[in-house]
């Protein structure tokens, strides 16, 4: 039961706190999506579609963190053997591939009124697209073996080593578009974002992390009390007292 | 040295007595190439524009093909946990795998390749830089695929799940593989991007046998 110790002091620490960042998610999204959706000035350019953008970043900017997070807490969990970093990582991959498809999904709906298309190749378009892809493959191979230990660990290899091709992917996809610079692509980033912009996306990025520390806060809980329910049925089973690799 | 040697010699003695792991991904190359004219029209003009791409994607999954069984048969037989309580580290015999997967599969495709070239219209200015390509590029595809074939061993859904795996790390190796022979065919330099595709390899001979070499004990435990 020691390795169940730290999950448990982690169960009553998440259901301390999970009120409190709910409440921030709640505050911090209504108040953006208020702001950002009634008050921010229509963009001179892109008029009110400008304000997709208060969704489509910030789940972008979580769709890349999440892969971080993930990154760090399989190199936590490969080196130190933290059980919790790979619940954390387990609970986390879904979340960020939904926020990956968030960020498709309102990308593409942007790009029709001001690219004329639903899709277009364009390099952050693409790197968004092939990251998705990475979270899916993540998520595929921890759902492709029977033996838990065993998914936790490749999908651990795994998240590492495409943590150390996002880069590379992202370099080679850049060159790639401007060596095929489609004609006409209005460029969103402009050096200077204006404060009454800046308010309302802060805010959005803001609720989204909480969110998203809820939603992996209610994960990690119900994946633990799924490994102590699997522990006490394997006790029950007669499986002998080695609960811990369950 | 001498373990690497004989990995490698028993690698490919037994492919050639069993030559169908190389001559499929050969067959799937040229026969899925072939597809794409009946697909897109005779035009050598639209052709010659396409044909870098073509080939090097067909390549690829040729070479995807194949990568699902690098380890699968040593796992499942056996001898990979034979190999591993042997005096030799796991790195060495990945890298001996990796090899000789490359050549029975990365060069014979890339033997072949020039002969679809040909057939698909690609300015004959441009068939050496593809060579080449091909050579500093299908060994990425062997060492990176050893990855995905070593962190599949004894999962439920081989094939589909390596190529959701390795098709997004290989986009970089597909990009400069094409870019390079478009340079070649409209007359511009090919060695930056030749260059860049030699960076991939450095980098893919570096650090994957020592990751497969990871995802391999983890798989034995």
């Amino acid at each position: 039961m020691f390795e169940l110790a730290n999950p448990n002091r982690f169960q009553k620490f998440a259901k301390r706190i999970l009120p409190w960042v709910a409440g921030i998610a709640v505050a911090a999204m209504g108040a953006g999506l208020v702001i950002g959706l009634f008050l921010a000035p229509p963009d001179y350019q892109q008029g009110e579609s400008v304000r997709i953008m208060y969704v489509h970043v910030p789940s972008a900017w979580m769709a890349l963190g999440i892969y971080t997070a993930i990154a760090v807490a399989s190199g936590c969990f490969l080196i130190w053997k933290y059980p919790l970093a790979d619940v954390l990582a387990r609970a986390a991959a879904p979340i960020g591939a939904g926020f990956t498809l968030i960020t498709l999904v309102t990308g593409s709906l942007w790009g029709k009124p001001t690219w004329g298309t639903w899709w277009v190749w364009d390099a952050r378009l693409t790197s968004v697209l092939i990251l998705f892809f990475l979270y899916l493959g993540y998520i595929a191979l921890r759902n492709a073996f029977e033996d838990p230990t065993r998914s936790a660990k490749a999908a651990a290899v795994l998240a590492l080593v495409g943590f150390v091709n996002v880069p590379i992917i992202k370099w080679s996809v850049d060159w790639w578009h401007t060596l095929h610079q489609p004609a006409s692509v209005v460029r969103f980033d402009g050096p200077t974002i204006h404060a009454s912009m800046l308010i309302p996306l802060l805010l959005m990025a803001t609720g989204f992390a909480a969110f998203f520390t809820v939603l992996l806060l209610i994960r990690v809980r119900s994946a633990l009390v799924a490994r102590k329910i699997r522990a006490l049925r394997l006790v029950q089973a007669g499986a002998g007292p080695h609960i811990d690799e369950a | 040295m001498t373990a690497f040697l004989l990995l490698l010699r028993h690698e490919l003695k037994l492919s050639l007595r069993q030559a169908n792991e190389s001559t499929s991904a050969v067959f799937f190359f040229l026969l899925a190439a072939l597809l794409f004219p009946f697909g897109v029209g005779p035009e050598t003009s639209v052709l010659a524009r396409i044909a870098a791409g073509v080939i090097w994607v067909t390549a690829l999954l040729a070479a995807l093909l194949s990568l699902e069984r690098l380890f699968q048969v040593d796992y499942e037989d056996g001898s990979l946990e034979l190999l591993a309580v042997a005096p030799v580290s796991m790195e060495v015999i990945v890298f001996a795998k990796s090899i000789a997967h490359w050549l029975t599969t990365g060069l014979p495709l890339l033997v072949v390749s020039p002969v679809l070239a040909l057939l698909l219209q690609l300015p004959a200015s441009a068939i050496g830089t593809l060579a080449l390509a091909m050579l500093l590029g299908t060994p990425v595809l062997s060492f990176l695929g050893a990855i995905g074939a070593a962190l599949i061993l004894g999962s439920r859904r081989g094939g589909v799940l390596l190529a959701l795996l390795l098709l997004p790390l290989l986009v970089p190796v597909l990009i400069f593989g094409v870019a390079a022979v478009d340079a070649a065919a409209m007359g511009l330099d090919p060695i930056p991007r030749l260059g860049v595709l030699g960076g991939f390899l450095v980098l893919a001979l570096g650090l994957s046998p020592w990751v497969s070499a990871v995802a391999l004990r983890q798989a034995l435990e």
